[in-house]
């Protein structure tokens, strides 16, 4: 096992970074080890750091890192179920499965991330509307308490516990494997529907209308622009292509991703302004046809365009930027509205605005996903008042009934929590059980008072 | 913690009773400062600060008190300190200001501005900048003086003191980086207080509210110095450099 060094970690945004020993324990026994030696401050496990915010940070305590925990267990053909590591990245875990004819279950937006770290936040993809997000797809996980034991839990023996930790931030224990259902697939293609809405109610009627027909829908929506064109965007939807639908004599469970671009370091700050992201909002919207059906596309494009650039978090600049991600509930797209009439007046440029329509919320706790409209955006951490437009934006979502993901969170007053996340107490007591001297602890649970 | 937009949660000032830092106190506990430790001289004064601190929204004020210049005793007192929690913000905010030519006069008084104005940073700045690294985060803020850019005739007992000490910080900002920790030295100009009530006022004074807001953004942009105003920066900066037959000659 390397040695335990202290480093200056962040999250994906690349803002407010604190010191944490990290550990990268190589077996499950080492991870128990590590946790039984951790000081005062505590521990808590991280993976890839796709998470915006504090998330995966434990200012002076330990960290650890699992990604070398990262072994698929078993295949189950039968039962269509995989057991892995903890550690293990969704890119991995697609490049073992989908020549075996399987696709996960839900991906985000990027395959960089862990199966414990996906799980940690309970992960929503663009087929929430069908699927839920992915605890409802765990079966069970390993779960490395406080006491330094390891037990297995599923949803069915231990059922607080299993939701709590679902979406639970990592604060229950760690995660060490665990065993998700899989979805069956012949092709590593989607068939991918492009509709065009030249405004907000054509948008959310596009989408409503869609995830009747798709397993997979999402929106990128323009939150500069204003009068008859405010909340104008573009609705892709898709379902997996049959074998027989994809292009070209290949394999069509062929799946070999590759980044092609890294965006250098030490990029100035100020790159994308408001100029610079509407000029580009401007050109995708008009760069999409107005309405085209069934197109082939590979997995990549259509789940994960933003992994073809590593480290694309660079090019905010070196003062990092922040993602905000909101959910009202559907009947309050009057709030929706308003929140992207706050953005456009704000003059905030968002370069990646994201619109959804959730399904069904499953019963964790600290799980964001619930029914309702959800809407994702990034601003450079230097934007003018951007902490007074965000305190604004906070209230309008407490107001409405609604929510902020804490996977993207970084800047959340303490005291709107509770109302946000009404189970909040359910997550606590769960917690005292475990963990009632508060081994498991990071720089969110600091902050908002966890 | 303090969060992505740079604004912290808890505040702990030593020399919680002065005006500056009960502006800074005050700018701070508007923002996202719920947690605020007050250490002063007297507990009379910690006690009014907390209830101006807690009418501003402050949910939760620590009283202490504490002599600055009696090093030995800072051990235990920043142990407890530190007990109660982490703290995002530590801010040095006493200090003394002696009649000049007093000082010059009495040297038993000199001494006990400089046991104060920088052996008190020596000894809390370097206790509390231990605790901010084993926390992995923080910042440790001093309120120093443009007098320590270059002492003057007019002020070198004072001055020489603040010299000492923003030496001490600027030397363990560098030393703390990489830690999660860092320093933020402020450098304000002639500030209208009741500790300068009656001096004649120097060019450029500014206000306890404007350096409050510079603290804050200094903490809020991660920086490293801040002058206030502004504008003070290049005028030091030109004074730093003046000839020293000139500069002796300036009545400043």
């Amino acid at each position: 096992m390397p040695d335990p060094a202290p480093a200056l970690l962040t999250g994906w945004g690349r803002t407010a970074p604190t010191l944490a020993t990290v550990v990268r324990p190589t077996s499950v026994a080492a991870a128990v080890a590590a946790v039984a030696s951790a000081g005062g401050r505590g521990s808590l496990a991280r993976g890839l750091g796709r998470s915006y915010g504090d998330a995966a940070q434990n200012a002076g305590g330990q960290v650890l890192d699992l990604t070398l925990l990262d072994r698929v267990l078993e295949l189950d053909d039968a039962n269509g179920t995989v057991t892995a590591e903890a550690g293990l990245s969704l890119d991995a875990l697609l490049r073992y499965l989908l020549p075996r004819g399987w696709f996960v279950p839900v991906t985000p937006g990027t395959r960089y991330v862990t199966l414990g770290g996906a799980l940690a936040v309970d992960v929503h993809g663009k087929n929430h509307h069908r699927d839920g997000s992915i605890a409802s797809h765990v079966t069970s996980f390993d779960l490395l308490l406080a006491d330094g034991s390891v037990r297995p839990v599923t949803p069915q023996d231990d059922p607080d516990l299993f939701w709590a930790t679902a979406g639970g931030m990592g604060l229950t224990g760690i995660v060490v494997s665990l065993t998700l259902r899989l979805v069956p697939v012949t092709s590593a293609w989607m068939l991918v529907d492009t509709v065009r809405a030249p405004d907000l109610d054509a948008l959310l009627a596009g989408l409503t209308e869609g995830d009747q027909l798709s397993r997979y829908s999402v929106a990128w929506i323009d939150c500069l622009a204003g009068g008859r064109h405010q909340g104008r965007g573009v609705i892709t939807r898709g379902d997996h292509a049959p074998a027989d639908a994809v292009p070209g004599s290949g394999d069509p469970l062929a799946y070999r991703p590759h980044p092609r671009l890294t965006v250098p370091p030490h990029l100035p700050g100020g790159l994308l302004n408001p100029l610079s992201v509407r000029a580009f909002n401007e050109a995708w919207y008009r760069k999409a046809p107005r309405h085209r059906v069934a197109e082939p596309q590979r997995l990549s494009t259509f789940f994960h365009p933003l992994d073809g650039v590593q480290q694309w978090n660079r090019a905010y600049g070196p003062r990092g930027f922040l993602q905000y991600q909101l959910v009202v509930p559907t009947d309050r797209d009057d709030a929706l509205r308003a929140a992207l009439e706050l953005l456009r007046r704000s003059g905030a440029p968002s370069f990646l605005a994201v619109l959804k329509r959730f399904g069904p919320a499953d019963p964790g706790p600290l799980s964001f996903p619930r029914p309702g409209w959800t809407l994702a955006l990034d601003v450079t951490a230097s934007a003018g008042d951007l902490a007074d437009l965000l305190d604004r934006l906070d209230r309008l979502v407490v107001d409405a009934g609604g929510a902020v993901y804490l996977a993207k969170d970084s800047r959340l007053r303490p005291e709107l929590l509770p109302r946000m996340y009404p189970d909040l107490d359910a997550f606590r007591t769960v917690r005292q059980r475990v963990d009632p001297t508060g081994r498991f602890t990071s720089d969110l649970a600091r902050r908002l008072d966890l | 913690m303090i969060d992505a937009l740079g604004a912290p949660q808890s505040l702990l000032v030593l020399g919680g009773t002065s005006e500056i830092a009960l502006a800074v106190a005050e700018r701070l506990v508007r923002d996202r400062v719920r947690r605020v430790g007050l250490v002063g001289r007297d507990s009379v004064g910690v006690s009014q600060a907390a209830v101006r601190l807690r009418a501003a929204g402050a949910t939760e004020v620590l009283e202490r008190t504490f002599d600055a210049a009696a090093a030995g005793e800072h051990e235990k007192l920043v142990e407890d300190l530190f007990g109660a929690g982490d703290w995002d913000v530590v801010l040095l905010a006493f200090g003394v200001l002696p009649d000049q030519a007093a000082a010059e006069d009495d040297v038993d008084l000199a001494v006990a501005v400089a046991e104060v104005n920088y052996v008190g940073v020596v000894s809390l700045g370097l206790r509390t900048a231990q605790r901010l690294r084993a926390q992995g985060h923080g910042v440790l803020v001093l309120l120093s003086s443009v007098a320590a850019e270059r002492p003057r005739r007019s002020n070198f007992v004072y001055g020489s003191a603040k010299a000492g000490a923003d030496a001490l910080a600027t030397g363990l900002g560098d030393a703390l980086r990489g830690s999660g920790a860092r320093v933020l030295v402020v450098r304000p100009g002639f500030v209208r207080t009741r500790m300068t009530h009656g001096l004649p006022e120097a060019p450029l004074a500014t206000t306890p509210e404007a350096v409050a807001e510079a603290v804050a953004d200094g903490i809020a942009k991660g920086r490293s110095t801040v002058w206030v105003p502004g504008t003070m920066r290049w005028v030091m900066s030109g004074l730093r450099h003046l000839p020293r037959p000139m500069f002796r000659r300036l009545d400043l």
